[in-house]
């Protein structure tokens, strides 16, 4: 239920985050020039000095920015790709009755709840949502949103601040639930080899959520006291800001923000993209009726990329200065970690091989993840190199790079996962005709967006211009494929819009097939894990009987059996051979 | 169906889900005071000599309030054996000791150590005018004898206006002994003893000033760390007090009638994280009370 | 040492049970003791000088650690407790430590500007 609450939740906060974007998109695209038809609205909506006559100011054009990172990976997929398809499948996955700690879970609920509340609403204090980006670098994000038209405490920075430690804290408790309930409550016979990926992935991401979140929520309370009680733990001395010097101690750093800072977000980076893999491993697994390739190399590498993540983010500080030694060892560790990632793409394609491979709707997703994927991984190995990256960084090179990996990744991978558990969790359902309506355009989107953007940043475009490069364009004349940088915000905005409108149809599907969707049976898909033996929708408890594995997590088209697969709470018969046989022996 | 091995324990791991949650969450409580450790130690060496402060907390309190956390760690862990024993007023007395431990510790912390802190002034001299005020600092003799120099004069100020007030030109506040006497040998080094400001009165002219304020978080990097940490683990240590008492009152300790085991088991998780709360006192009192 | 027993025995039992967990008992109180000592011990030795300020900060930490050992080991049953736990705190140590050397790494090997 409570993973039924985060999904909603958190898709309305992806959407809205979205929205976010589709609104700074039109800046960049037509800087300085007034929002057609909903302009002035929004402009009175997000109170004065946001859009006074439906023209973006720059300090609104940085608070969208901020805040569309934020949501987007705080409230949106963080909560959808971890809490929600993890709450909900999670336990059913393992056979359990329900996490561990109920109690705790909605608690967690809570906190993002308010969280998210407290981070709506900083829109509409004076002066706005916080503006210092998702990073939040100090020494700006420390004297930012102070003075007279602002309040001392409610004003969009601090309250950014705020808001987050109640998402840290609604995180950590859903991380300590998940990795409490996996370890103790798996079904009888179901070993930890016997699991299906996409618990092992959910596994590894809650113990990153609980041992790099924190470290962060200390980074976050010494700036909540930089802001509010003139400490200086992130404030050098000597600093001069609108021509008055700061009455401040100073001895702070605003190095150590950025430490602290990506002590967090470079785990958090794999913590939006291990579900994505486990929910893909699910669906290829099960639509092209094979079973994944190389199960325990898959294993091994998301244990691989959970350790390392944790030694790795300093490559997102390559132009702080560090020197020659500390630098060779981050960029080795930056380069080992895409290895593991290699291997785990490379065993869902090869999973791919030889399959009966069934183009139902999770699986155009599912498949479209694989190259999309790719292109984000592969096109961030460049960035492991501080040579290469003291020009890429801060483009929008890096912009594509992650959007690439989270977007048509990880989004697309959290669609076919709604598609695909869409009948486990109401019993019917949804429409593959709209379905596919919803994949093709969002395909094409997503690439016209992102595709110019590498463009754009090797011709070395700023990510935080708020006017979308034009007076650089102008002065440089800049162009790549016929366009320059500046010019090829129009078609990248275009598409953004068009993808907006290729959502509506999977909105539409999604609430009316919950009415009135196709009924399924229990296991519309005939899959193979546990998840599929209980009713649908899961009761309390959710088995009616409590679940026994006897076997793998992905027996399908195994010969010598009846059907093409058999679920996980199948006994093995007599009959069966589990193992490979003996070698005949060699007669010589 | 009901949640299993609540109390029981799962053969194959051995252990019961409470205990392994509540060694998650403190495994994240031990990266949470880490990051905020590991900014004291950075912003510690980073530090301008004579801008760390030493010797201004109050050492014999310091130590008695460690002295009453690690009695209230004994007291808890004796109440979970009582309840293992299944002697329950033992079991209540104890926790009597331990929530009153608690709270006596808080109350010194925040009824006596802040405000006694927040009544105290000090203003850092600039470089340029460090020779003006050599009769307040005594920075020649601690020269000869390697010492760091000093930046900081420190006491009770008399004219409170002067912080506001930029036609108040100077600062007139009654020293703190190693302001008074600074080449004093006994004042090389911070005292058991904490002593109050002396009857000797120092002006100094804001203009020779380069920051001042009273011993709050904004006075400087050292007492911006430490009233975050034990701020924030005086939070901790409230949140434990509270827990305990819903464990002593009625509400909570009547589970030991139907299920004792149970309400062992709680303990025993609410114990963990006190003694964790008390781990983190053991470090926090050597690296702001006495180094 | 071994913890007390997690699941309640026959009350036909409990005399026996009860003098097991006494033992333990008498454990918790010695190093209960045993920290208050040392509690002045590191008052005491912060007035000695031990040559240089690292060496100070360094006994300081020593005792330090000592204590917290005592409190996790004994009064967190951690000396006897099961391997799963053990795990998670390896790791958590291990981040840990890594987190803050790497910064120390990075903050005292910066690039030098040449003059």
């Amino acid at each position: 239920m409570i993973g039924i609450q985060y999904g909603l939740c958190g898709l309305t906060f992806l959407f809205f985050g979205f929205s976010l974007m589709m609104l700074m998109r039109w800046q960049l695209a037509f800087p300085g020039q007034a929002l057609p038809v909903i302009g002035n609205a929004l402009g009175h909506f997000f109170g004065p000095g946001s859009m006074p006559d439906g023209k973006m100011t720059p300090e609104f054009y940085n608070s969208l920015g901020a805040m569309h990172g934020t949501i987007m990976i705080f409230l949106g997929i963080v909560p959808v790709a971890f809490a929600a398809f993890g709450n909900f499948v999670v336990p059913l996955q393992i056979g359990a009755p329900d996490m561990t700690f109920p109690k705790i879970n909605a608690a967690s609920f809570w906190a993002f709840g308010v969280g998210g509340v407290i981070m709506l609403t900083s829109f509409f204090v004076p002066g706005g949502a916080a503006k210092g980006g998702w990073t939040s670098y100090t020494p700006l994000a420390v004297v930012a949103d102070k003075g007279a038209a602002f309040h001392p405490f409610f004003n969009g920075q601090t309250l950014w601040l705020v808001g987050f430690i109640f998402l840290i804290t609604s995180s950590l408790l859903g991380a300590i639930n998940f990795i409490t309930t996996i370890i103790q409550l798996r079904a009888k016979g179901l070993t930890w080899m016997r699991l299906p990926f996409f618990v092992w992935s959910q596994f590894v991401t809650a113990f990153l959520l609980v041992l790099a979140f924190p470290p962060l929520e200390s980074a976050i309370i010494m700036q909540i006291m930089d802001r509010t009680a003139d400490t200086s733990f992130f404030m050098p001395a000597g600093m001069i800001v609108n021509g008055a010097p700061l009455h401040i101690s100073g001895g702070g750093s605003p190095l150590l923000w950025q430490h602290l800072f990506w002590f967090l977000g470079h785990p958090e980076v794999y913590v939006l993209i291990l579900p994505a893999f486990g929910i893909v491993a699910e669906i290829l697994a099960n639509n092209s009726r094979k079973p994944l390739w190389g199960y325990k190399s898959l294993v091994f590498s998301v244990l691989v990329i959970g350790f390392l993540s944790f030694i790795v983010w300093a490559h997102h500080m390559w132009l702080t200065g560090m020197g020659s030694t500390v630098s060779a060892f981050f960029q080795t560790t930056t380069l080992l970690i895409s290895i593991p990632s290699v291997i785990i793409l490379s065993a869902f394609f090869i999973s791919l091989w030889g399959g009966s491979i069934r183009f139902n709707v999770p699986m155009l997703f599912a498949t479209a993840f694989l190259p999309m994927f790719g292109i984000g991984g592969l096109t961030g190995i460049p960035l492991a190199f501080n040579s290469a990256d003291l020009y890429l960084h801060d483009t929008y090179y890096i912009i594509a790079h992650f959007h690439y990996i989270v977007a048509p990744g990880t989004i697309f991978a959290l669609f076919a996962g709604i598609y695909y558990w869409f009948p486990k969790a109401t019993g019917r359902s949804m429409s593959e005709f709209w379905g596919k309506v919803h994949f093709w355009p969002s395909l094409i989107c997503m690439n016209v967006i992102f595709l110019p953007m590498f463009l754009q940043g090797m011709l070395g475009m700023h990510r935080r211009w708020y006017d979308g490069g034009q007076g650089w364009s102008v002065a440089g004349d800049h162009t790549v494929w016929g366009q320059t940088g500046f010019q090829w915000n129009w078609w990248i905005s275009s598409a953004a819009w068009i993808m907006g409108l290729a959502q509506i149809p999977f909105i539409i599907n999604f609430f009316w097939s919950i009415r009135h969707g196709k009924k399924t049976k229990e296991n519309p898909w005939d899959a193979t894990t546990l998840e599929w033996t209980s009713p649908s929708p899961p009761p309390h408890g959710n088995f009616l009987t409590p679940p026994v594995a006897y076997r793998g997590p992905y027996e399908y088209s195994l010969p010598g059996r009846d059907g093409d697969f058999t679920m996980q709470d199948e006994p093995v018969q007599a009959t069966e051979r589990l193992r490979k046989p003996e070698p005949e022996p060699v007669h010589v | 169906m009901e949640i299993p091995y609540t109390v029981s324990t799962r053969p194959d791991t051995g252990l019961w889900n409470a205990k392994v949650g509540i060694w998650l969450f403190l495994a994240s409580e031990v990266m949470l005071f880490g990051g905020l450790f590991s900014a004291y130690i950075f912003l510690r060496l980073d530090a301008e000599p004579g801008m760390w402060p030493h010797g201004l907390l109050n050492v014999p309190v310091g130590t008695m309030n460690t002295a009453i956390l690690i009695a209230s760690s004994v007291t808890v862990v004796l109440a979970w054996a009582s309840l293992k024993m299944r002697r329950f007023s033992a079991y209540w007395w104890y926790m009597t000791i331990t929530i009153l431990c608690g709270v006596i510790f808080l109350v010194v912390k925040l009824a006596y150590e802040w405000p006694q802190k927040f009544d105290h002034f000090g203003a850092f001299i600039k470089k340029e005018a460090l020779e003006k005020y050599e009769p307040y600092l005594g920075n020649h003799h601690l020269e000869e004898k390697g010492l760091p120099p000093r930046r900081e004069i420190s006491g009770h100020l008399h004219n409170h206006e002067a912080m506001h007030d930029p036609n108040v030109k100077e600062f007139e506040v009654a020293l703190d002994p190693v302001n008074a006497d600074p080449t004093n040998p006994a004042n090389d080094r911070p005292h058991f003893f904490y002593r109050q400001p002396t009857d000797k009165i120092a002006k100094i002219e804001k203009e020779d000033v380069e920051y001042f304020s009273m011993f709050e978080p904004r006075h400087s990097a050292y007492f911006a760390s430490y009233f975050t940490i034990t701020g924030l683990h005086g939070l901790h240590v409230l949140g434990g007090v509270l827990v305990f008492i819903y464990f002593w009152l009625p509400v909570g300790s009547k589970l030991y009638k139907t299920n004792p085991e149970h309400l062992a088991n709680r303990v025993e998780v609410v114990g963990l994280f006190w003694h964790f709360v008390d781990l983190v006192w053991i470090f926090v009192f050597p690296l702001f009370y006495l180094l | 040492m071994n913890n007390p027993p997690d699941v309640s025995p026959d009350p036909s039992e409990h005399e026996e049970y009860a003098h097991n967990v006494q033992k333990h008992v008498r454990a918790y109180l010695m190093v209960g003791a045993t920290l208050l000592a040392f509690t002045g011990i590191t008052v005491a030795l912060s007035y000695v000088n031990f040559g240089t300020q690292k060496a100070n900060i360094a006994v300081a930490l020593l005792v330090a650690t000592f204590k917290a050992g005592l409190v996790a080991a004994i009064f967190m049953h951690l000396a006897a407790e099961k391997r799963l736990i053990y795990r998670v705190l390896i790791f958590t140590g291990l981040f840990v430590f890594a987190m803050f050397w790497l910064i120390y790494l990075a903050w005292y090997n910066p690039i030098v500007a040449p003059h």
